[in-house]
């Protein structure tokens, strides 16, 4: 197969964090390495069982497939396969796989000898998928805590979880996660323009450079972050969102069990007006 | 010594200080595991109660049966309760030993300190004249002990929806002439804005609406007056629909008093998927309903209509009643009393029909027979 141009920049040997040489081979354009192997394994088994689930949960409608974690009062135990067990081999395969890829990206890294932002990245969304499954869950003493793997089944999950606590606005965590997605979306939008705006000029200009976009912002909002900037500040917050997500979940249950209006109570007990 | 060991130095110390005061905040906001959960819904639903076992200790505590005596049969052979004693309107239909017990329970229920002269007997008779009419919490005793029985029977879709339990006097007032839990009228916090959506009573944190910033007295739309609670739209972009934000509030405000009464969570009633399906709400929402017509009529029929009776120190600050909502009975527990029978020891609370019935006492507006089926309908 032929080599795009810029192949052999990255198609460099070594690096690999198992199995030496073995595995540190390509299929077509993409990296193989021990973790592409075991990704590849977890995901065709994970969606399998995924299938298998749909097809004994008495629809194939894409919204409504359903497969839920055990009961409550299989504790912390395995579940029959068709009253949770099924969920449980899932959620093993999803945890398998996205470790995997995390680990697939670190070897890239050190192929092309770059630090390791993505993979840190990336485990952050793995950090939080298995706060949710596994972490909550082992506090709250079930795996049942944990939500269902459907499309509507998981929204209504997600919904009865912030009304066990009365109103999830008030959760702190939640009101920092919340922050944080915002401000990165926004960030995102001010970023994106910016660089449109630089690199499409008017008919008969030429494209502007890092100076002209430093120059907007200084006169626009007094401060310039930067090209590099920008980029170091996206990762950190889009990376809060993803932690304090995992936070404001973690704390509904293990840590507060009422409604959440309550936790404020400090506020109000401060001896400097109470 | 050089200055960057000071450097070093502050930056360590400083950043030791900021993480112990960090995690002081923590441990003293937050409660610490072990948790206890019920499930309620089909796994995955999360729909189910979440406890800490630290707090269920603490409610536990303030929920404990107080002793009873067994009961006794209403013993024909005995002379009546009206025969032997002056003016017994309500329980004169009781054997004379049936009268002295059930007495003697309702003192200990609302007036327990025998060493205060106001209190036991003395709260609501005159001593030394038990007949006499001259203190106003006697005829208060009357009404209630005929609320007690429309409570037992109109509204058993309530009380007895899970197994026979009942209400008694205790049920509401623990050993106290008041019971804890009442509410009345507050005057305004804040100018009502329909544009801005704040109600009067808005931004006054308190725990009978769970310390959110939701209006703080749902009490008089809904558990007074009958103004309707369920404001959700049937379908999507419904024509002239009136309801405003402000409206949710209030029907929120209502929610969050009857979780933090029952120390449970929305779950408890319904699937948040959809508040307002019956089909996919819980049993309890229709114990619910029932309940909130209870203490509508327990609150017009029974209380507010005595209020000429009481004394201005047995009022709110703006003149109503001191009435009831659902923290009243349930004080933080799903079921009172952790739903203990008490009622089965004082079978003299169950009043014979014709004086039981509210419409025989002309200050008493017209009851319907029975709370209706709940509407199926979405709205």
């Amino acid at each position: 197969m032929a080599m795009l141009t810029f192949e052999a920049k990255y198609r460099v040997r070594g690096g690999t964090l198992v199995g030496g040489n073995l595995f540190d081979f390509w299929v077509g354009p993409f990296y193989v390495g021990f973790f592409g192997l075991t990704t590849f394994f977890f995901s065709l088994v994970g969606t399998a069982l995924i299938l298998y689930g749909a097809a004994i949960g008495g629809t194939w409608n894409p919204w409504l497939i359903n497969i839920a974690p055990p009961d409550l009062r299989y504790g912390l135990g395995l579940a029959p396969l068709r009253e949770g067990g099924l969920w449980q081999m899932i959620t093993i395969c999803a945890i398998g796989a996205f470790v995997s890829w995390a680990l697939r990206q670190a070897e890239i890294s050190r192929k092309l000898g770059m630090g390791m932002h993505i993979p840190w990245a990336y485990s952050m969304a793995v950090f939080a998928y298995i706060t949710l499954v596994v972490i909550r869950p082992v506090l709250m003493g079930a795996w049942g805590h944990a939500f269902p793997y459907g499309i509507f089944s998981h929204l209504d999950w997600v919904s009865n979880v912030g009304y066990q606590y009365l109103h999830f606005h008030y959760n702190p965590a939640h009101m920092i996660a919340v922050t944080f997605f915002f401000t990165t979306t926004l960030a995102l939008s001010l970023h994106a323009s910016l660089v449109l705006a630089a690199i499409n000029p008017k008919k008969g200009e030429t494209v502007k450079t890092a100076e002209h976009e430093n120059t907007f912002y200084r006169d626009f909002i007094g401060y310039s972050i930067g090209t590099l900037g920008i980029h170091r500040l996206g990762l950190f917050i889009a990376l809060s969102a993803g932690f304090w997500s995992a936070v404001c979940i973690v704390i509904s249950g293990p840590f507060w069990t009422r409604g959440w209006p309550e936790w404020w109570n400090w506020w109000l007990q401060l001896p400097i007006w109470n | 010594m050089k200055p960057e060991f000071f450097r070093k130095f502050n930056f360590l110390f400083g950043t030791a200080v900021v993480a112990l005061a960090a995690a002081a905040f923590l441990v003293v906001t937050f409660e610490r595991p072990t948790v206890e959960t019920v499930q309620s819904g089909f796994r995955g639903t999360s729909m189910g109660q979440v406890y800490n076992t630290r707090t269920l200790a603490a409610v536990q505590a303030r929920n404990v049966v107080p002793e009873m005596d067994e009961a006794i049969p209403n013993d024909p052979e005995s002379p009546r309760a009206s025969e032997v004693y002056e003016n017994v309107q309500i329980l004169g239909h009781l054997s004379v030993e049936q009268f002295g017990r059930i007495m003697l329970a309702m003192s200990e229920w609302i007036y327990p300190n025998a060493e205060d002269p106001a209190q036991s007997c003395n709260g609501c008779h005159v001593p030394g004249n038990f007949a006499s009419e001259d203190i106003y919490t006697k005829h208060v005793a009357r009404r209630m002990l005929q609320m007690v029985h429309t409570i037992n029977t109109t509204y058993s879709n309530h009380v007895n929806a899970n197994g026979e339990v009942g209400v008694t006097c205790y049920t509401c007032h623990r050993g106290q002439a008041v019971p804890a839990a009442v509410w009345s009228q507050e005057p305004s916090n804040a100018a009502p804005s329909r544009m801005w959506a704040v109600a009067g009573e808005q931004n006054r944190p308190v725990s009978a609406t769970g310390y959110a910033t939701l209006p703080t007295d749902p009490f008089t739309p809904y558990l007074w007056g009958d103004e309707e609670i369920r404001v959700i739209s049937g379908s999507a972009r419904e024509r002239n629909n009136n309801q405003s934000i402000l409206q949710t509030e209030w029907t929120y405000g209502l929610m969050m008093h009857m979780s933090t009464s029952l120390g449970v969570n929305c779950t408890f009633c319904h699937n948040s998927r959809s508040f307002a399906s019956w089909d996919s709400s819980t049993p309890q929402r229709v114990t619910a309903w029932h309940g909130i017509r209870m203490v509508r009529a327990i609150n017009n029929d029974y209380i507010e209509s005595l209020r000429d009776r009481f004394p201005p120190n047995r009022l709110g600050p703006l003149g109503d009643t001191l009435k009831v909502n659902c923290s009243t009975c349930h004080l933080g527990v799903y079921q009172p009393l952790y739903g203990a029978p008490m009622l089965r020891n004082y079978p003299e609370l169950i009043l014979p029909t014709q004086t039981s019935a509210p419409a025989a006492d002309p200050s008493a507006p017209v009851q319907p027979a029975a709370a209706p089926a709940p509407a199926p309908a979405l709205n």
